[in-house]
């Protein structure tokens, strides 16, 4: 089945897939941006694939790369029963294309990417923090996002006040 | 000489009101906040508002050692921890490419299953109350503390047990474990009986659930519902049966279906699994293997005491593992 | 029957300040208030088996305004503070607060950017019951402490503060 996606996929959009990997067969392709919604829409529709429930959609920060985020769309067919997990990369400050349109439960996977990462996605019809606050400053999943900002106090330091980090 | 005046206001001109629910109210169990807009009685709008119970688990494990980690996954849906342990841990083991002795899948199917009776039973109970029915609460809690009990007996602790570990168990499952699950099994069934006496065909009870709620399978489908709530709505896919895991695939069980989606389908599928439940750990119970109860795989899980002791290797790699924790790189390299 | 047979026909005397904590500690109404894992447990410790009806406590207030005992229950969130805020500065006078279990007490295992590191920074706290989740047992007896605690409390410090 993967190797049918992969082929099906290569006809029709050659031009957008960087890379293939597959890891404990589970097949992962990474594609250019630009492509996601037709590709979504493509595999959704297509009788032969039907990936009609997204599973899970949510991102990956990598520092140290360029472009630094990775969004993951984790598509499953409850008809036929199979997977495949697509990526699309994207740098700070870019926007990728929002699935919404293809499957409403994007609506708030994105919000969430939006929330914890600061990804902004195109044409989503809401996009507006989902977890923190309105007010918070900062995308908490970001790797240099400090996981907590206020010391443990210990014996060795419970004389004095808990020291507020940077 | 009024007619005109009724004429007049006959089709009243109406502006919606706001109306804020929550993040406190009695009825928005895990704190909720919905705003919702009124026409008069009738709810034109609802925009949920949710994060009020956000944790940053995910941030905090990302700071921790893959062990380390379990603890945490117990407090994500607290009312099942145990099938979060193992939804976690399977996917480490997917990582690490090693597999849970039988003994230890089959304990696992085993306490998965009534963590889903004990979730369904709290389901049941709190619905029920807030839709004006005390004593279904009563009698749910009552027979989830049983539950608790056998998880107790088992890790030590009522609901945040953590007994799942990479490869297989924390510990051997003791001897009062047994017998203690069959009598689940003997008297849980009347239970079930009497719920469905309280409310299958309580008036009030139909009044409030039938049509309410009411979602279509595709819908369902489209807003990524899956579980009993997907069920409810017609569609028969079960993760059990599709993608099976634990050796799900050895045992006899039926998928519940309803066929409007609304509340009291849910419920109606919510009971049957509890039966169909019941029925897997029967099966379960009768053909638990002998053998070790976890996968002793060098680096990954602690080994055994004794050796610790007496070997240096082992030593080494109790050291290595405890301080270091486990390095998932290094062993899918190897 | 019961206290009257002891009686007799004779007078009691007691201060006022003794005979009012003993009213306000049997009957202390608790805020149906739950955040997470914790409130499990206490429903738990109200319901069936453990039955805090025992403690003259079964009457659970879903409006601040009728209850008199706030159990925060669960992890509080950066975004939940404010309205455990509001919702502690809604309920009348006297009132007290039990931080249940390690999350309430001292931000547990979540030493992280969304969650207040201990209830005490947004509200005065009277009693810590450490456990994650405490037993309904140690709820209890988080309970039974308040009770002692109310009874010796003064009338004139509860106005003056
Ligand atoms: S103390 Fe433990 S059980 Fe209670 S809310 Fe925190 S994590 Fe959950």
């Amino acid at each position: 089945m993967h190797d049918l996606i992969l082929k099906k996929l290569k006809e029709r959009f050659a031009e957008s897939i960087l890379e293939v990997a597959e890891f404990r067969k589970e097949p992962t392709i990474v594609v250019r941006k630009e492509y996601i919604i037709r590709i979504c829409r493509f595999l959704k529709d297509d009788p032969e694939f039907s990936f009609n429930f997204l599973s899970d959609l949510c991102a990956v920060d990598w520092p140290e790369r360029k472009p630094r985020f990775e969004v993951v769309y984790n598509l499953y067919s409850i008809s036929k029963n199979h997977r495949v997990r697509l990526k699309v990369r994207v740098d700070d400050g870019e926007s990728v294309p929002s699935v919404t349109s293809v499957w409403s439960t994007a609506d708030w996977h994105e919000r969430e990417a939006f929330d914890m990462f600061g990804i902004k996605f195109e044409g989503h019809p809401d996009l507006r923090r989902i977890l923190m606050s309105e007010d918070w400053e900062g995308h908490p999943l970001r790797k240099d996002f400090p996981l907590t900002k206020e010391e443990v106090m210990f014996n060795y330091n419970k004389d004095r006040p808990p020291r507020i980090m940077k | 000489m009024n007619v005109e005046i009724l004429k007049k206001t006959e089709k009243p001109e109406t502006e919606t009101m706001i109306l804020n629910m929550g993040p406190h109210h009695p009825s928005t169990h895990g704190v909720l906040r919905v705003i919702l807009e009124l026409d008069g009685e009738t709810i034109v709008k609802a925009t949920p508002d949710i994060g009020f119970l956000h944790t940053g688990i995910e941030k905090t494990m990302e700071n921790k050692t893959y062990n380390q980690v379990i603890p945490l996954t117990d407090r994500m849906d607290y009312v099942a921890s145990l099938s979060n342990n193992l939804a976690y841990l399977l996917a480490v083991e997917k990582l690490l490419d090693i597999q849970a002795p039988p003994k230890a899948e089959f304990v696992r199917v085993i306490l998965t299953e009534l963590t889903r009776i004990a979730s369904h039973l709290w389901w049941v109970g709190t619905h029920a109350h807030d839709i004006g029915a005390m004593t279904v609460l009563l009698y749910a809690v009552r027979e989830r503390e049983k539950l608790l009990d056998i998880f107790e007996l088992v890790s030590g602790q009522r609901m945040m047990t953590s007994y799942f570990r990479i490869g297989g168990l924390a510990k051997d499952i003791p001897e009062e474990f047994e017998p203690k699950v069959r009598e689940v099994l003997k008297t849980f069934p009347d239970k079930i009986e009497d719920y469905e006496n309280l409310l299958t065909k309580n008036r009030i009870w139909l009044n409030r659930t039938v049509g309410v709620g009411t979602i279509s399978a595709e819908d369902a489908i489209d807003l990524g519902v899956s579980g009993p709530v997907l069920r409810a709505c017609g569609a028969e896919w079960d993760i059990r049966k599709s993608n099976p895991y634990s050796g799900y695939d050895e045992f006899a069980f039926d998928i519940p279906t309803g066929k409007n989606g609304d509340v009291y389908d849910r419920y109606l599928v919510r009971l049957e699994e509890m039966r169909q439940s019941l029925r897997i750990v029967n099966q379960a119970l009768d053909g638990i293997p002998e053998g070790d109860f976890v996968e002793r795989v060098p680096g990954v899980v602690l080994p055994p005491k004794e050796e610790v002791l007496s070997n240096i290797e082992a030593l080494i790699f109790q050291f290595k593992l405890v301080v270091e924790g486990l390095s998932l790189h290094r062993i899918t390299q190897r | 029957m019961g206290l009257e047979e002891h009686l007799g026909d004779g007078i009691l005397f007691t201060t006022l300040e003794k005979a009012v904590n003993w009213a306000r500690k049997s009957s202390v109404w608790p805020f149906g208030f739950g955040l997470a894992c914790c409130a499990i447990e206490m429903i738990c410790t109200f319901a069936s088996r453990f039955d805090l009806a025992r403690f003259g406590m079964e009457v659970t207030r879903a409006s601040p305004r009728q209850a008199d005992l706030m159990i925060v229950s669960g992890r509080v969130s950066t975004k939940m503070a404010p309205v455990v805020r509001q919702l502690y500065e809604q309920m009348p006078e006297p009132k007290w607060v039990i931080a249940m279990g390690a999350c309430a007490s001292t931000g547990g295992v979540f030493n992280n950017y969304a969650i207040v590191q201990g209830v005490d920074k947004i509200v005065p706290v009277d009693i810590y019951v450490p456990g994650c989740p405490p037993r309904p047992e140690q709820l209890i007896e988080g309970i039974i402490k308040l009770h002692k605690k109310i009874e010796k409390e003064s009338l004139k410090k509860k106005r003056e503060l």
